[in-house]
């Protein structure tokens, strides 16, 4: 009945759809909480900075209503916050506390096939999360435009990189409080300097090219493109998630490695 | 073919040896029963054989298969059955059933689900998230779910570690069944009553090292003889009466609140003091004289 190949390929899709199908699984026990945050708190900073600094303090940021400046650039803090948060602290508890990542190893998985399965589905997840924020941001008066539809595909691609992250964080901290290290550190400054909530251009130019190395802030740019007009160096922006996605996936991989096989 | 194979094997942790030199061979269609005090490296051995532990020197074959580098494609006909309950708690029965018929590349989810069900009589139970169900319905879950792709060979990790006497008790006869249908079983336990009931055959396991291997009768015979004599008394007494047996050549142990003497049927007269209880020798008496340790 079991797979009768004598030797079995790297990752194969039925073992990466197999632990899918575990995270579907648990998903379903506790999407409304999940989906109710995720949603949620990008709405309510959303509120917060656009309406309330849009009303007192700033009218517009580069002839863009900052509202929509900052509907637009929320899409980044929905996707940060619905990937590499549930990465690190998911991966953590059910290597450390629930042992789950031991059952599944005994199965045919491997580390390649476990990892890239945890990374598509926060991602599939977090590109799904990624685009209320830009949804609410219609509602208070954003033009749809064709290149929206582009959204979910850059917040997936993103999402895939930081939930990489997130599991190599899992896989190198020793207990779960170090993770406020690790917000502190990356995770905070990533989210501010990112362009959400203010143009990039007006840092001193030391702080505009490290956030160019931000992946947050290329996505920022991305849906701004998407929703106002993409340029051609939106092109290099898609590239630069691509590779940060794929570099993250191999460091997540060499990680867990590390951590699951004595 | 043997189903497991293992020629030498060592695995350290840094400056300790958890298995060392370690020769197995397990031939297919037996239970074979790792009987070792806690640390003895049978749970290492366990690892060693999902490849979720790499060995540092010697060759490890599953079911044909040469370990690690082959070790997914054995993986695809073993069955593992851990130490620790490590199912989803939040996810029905039949959901946890289902991933792992997934994992293992089952065909017809839906009919090895209702199999494993009914092997672990949950069935209607199957809508129920596994943190409704009690310990030792959980633990049959367990058990099941390790099953559920019909393996050919299966390895229980101390299967029933820590349960109360009612639960260990409905897991034998669970194992009892896989047994009467031919798969092969390696189980590590440190309990002597389940090896004793489950094992075709026992091997006892210390220091990484298997040091007796046998049916459990067998090792009875070679390693404790006929009979053992209990004496109860107190401390200074007990030492007199250890003192007096080593003087005739024979094996002593503690045995609790007790000395026995192994092999007693081995004394001369007098030998043994009038208050011994006598009894016939047991696979604890020969897993305490060989592993030094104190028997579950």
């Amino acid at each position: 009945m079991s797979a009768e190949a004598k030797t079995m390929r790297r990752l194969e899709p039925a073992a990466i759809k197999g632990v899918m199908s575990r995270e579907v699984a648990n998903f379903r026990t506790y999407w409304k909480g999940t989906t109710f945050s995720s949603v949620l708190e990008p709405i309510v900073y959303l509120l917060a900075f656009g309406l309330g600094l849009g009303a007192t303090l700033v009218d517009e940021v580069a002839g863009i209503p900052y509202i929509e400046f900052v509907g637009t650039g929320m899409v980044a803090t929905a996707v940060i916050f619905s990937s590499a948060l549930p990465s690190m602290f998911g991966t953590f508890v059910k290597h450390r506390f629930q042992n789950t990542y031991e059952a599944i190893l005994a199965a045919p998985v491997d580390i390649e096939e476990l990892v890239s399965a945890e990374m598509l589905w926060i991602a599939i997840r977090s590109g799904f999360y990624g685009c209320f924020p830009l949804l609410v941001t219609i509602g208070f008066g954003l033009d749809p435009a064709p290149g929206m539809l582009l959204v979910p595909l850059f917040c997936f691609v993103t999402a895939l990189g930081f939930a990489g992250f997130g599991v190599a964080m899992a896989a190198t901290v020793a207990k779960i409080d170090q993770f406020n290290y690790v917000t502190a550190l990356f995770i905070t400054p990533l989210f501010l300097v990112a362009g959400t909530f203010f143009p990039i251009d007006g840092l001193p130019e030391g702080f505009q090219i490290v956030a160019q190395a931000n992946p947050l802030h290329q996505l920022v740019e991305l849906v701004r493109g998407g929703a106002f007009g993409f340029e051609p160096v939106d092109i290099a922006r898609f590239a630069f998630l691509v590779a940060f996605a794929f570099a993250m996936w191999r460091v997540a991989v060499s990680r867990m490695a590390k951590r699951l096989i004595d | 073919m043997a189903a497991i194979e293992l020629r030498g094997v060592v695995k350290r942790f840094g400056s300790i040896t958890a298995v060392d030199g370690l020769d197995l061979e397990v031939p297919e269609g037996i239970c074979l029963g790792l009987l070792g005090p806690n640390g003895a490296g049978k749970s290492t051995t366990m690892r060693l054989l999902t490849g979720q532990a790499l060995p540092d020197a010697g060759e490890l074959r599953a079911l044909g298969h040469k370990l690690p580098e082959d070790s997914k494609a054995a993986r695809a006909k073993m069955g593992v059955v851990p130490q620790l309950d490590n199912l989803d708690v939040d996810v029905t029965v039949e959901d946890n059933l289902a991933v792992y018929a997934r994992l293992y590349r089952v065909k017809d989810v839906g009919g090895a689900v209702d199999r494993a069900l009914d092997l672990a009589r949950l069935r209607d139970r199957r809508r129920d998230a596994v943190d409704q169900l009690s310990g030792g319905m959980r633990r049959r879950l367990l058990l099941a779910r390790g099953l559920v792709h019909e393996p050919r060979l299966v390895l229980l990790d101390e299967p029933t570690v820590g349960l109360d006497p009612q639960i260990r008790t409905e897991l034998w006869t669970l194992i009892g069944e896989l047994k009467s249908r031919g798969t092969t079983i390696l189980m590590s336990t440190h309990y002597i009553e389940e090896a004793e009931r489950l094992a075709d055959e026992v091997a006892v396991m210390t220091k990484g090292k298997i040091i007796a291997r046998g049916h459990p009768a067998k090792l009875i015979d070679e390693h404790a003889g006929e009979q053992t004599a209990e004496v109860y008394g107190p401390p200074e007494r007990l030492v007199e009466v250890r003192a007096g047996a080593e003087a005739q050549g024979l094996m002593v142990r503690p045995a609790g609140p007790a000395v026995a003497i192994v092999g007693s049927e081995r004394a001369g007269n007098g030998g043994i003091p009038s208050e011994a209880v006598i009894r016939a020798a047991t696979l604890e008496d020969v897993f305490v004289l060989l592993t030094g340790e104190e028997a579950e």
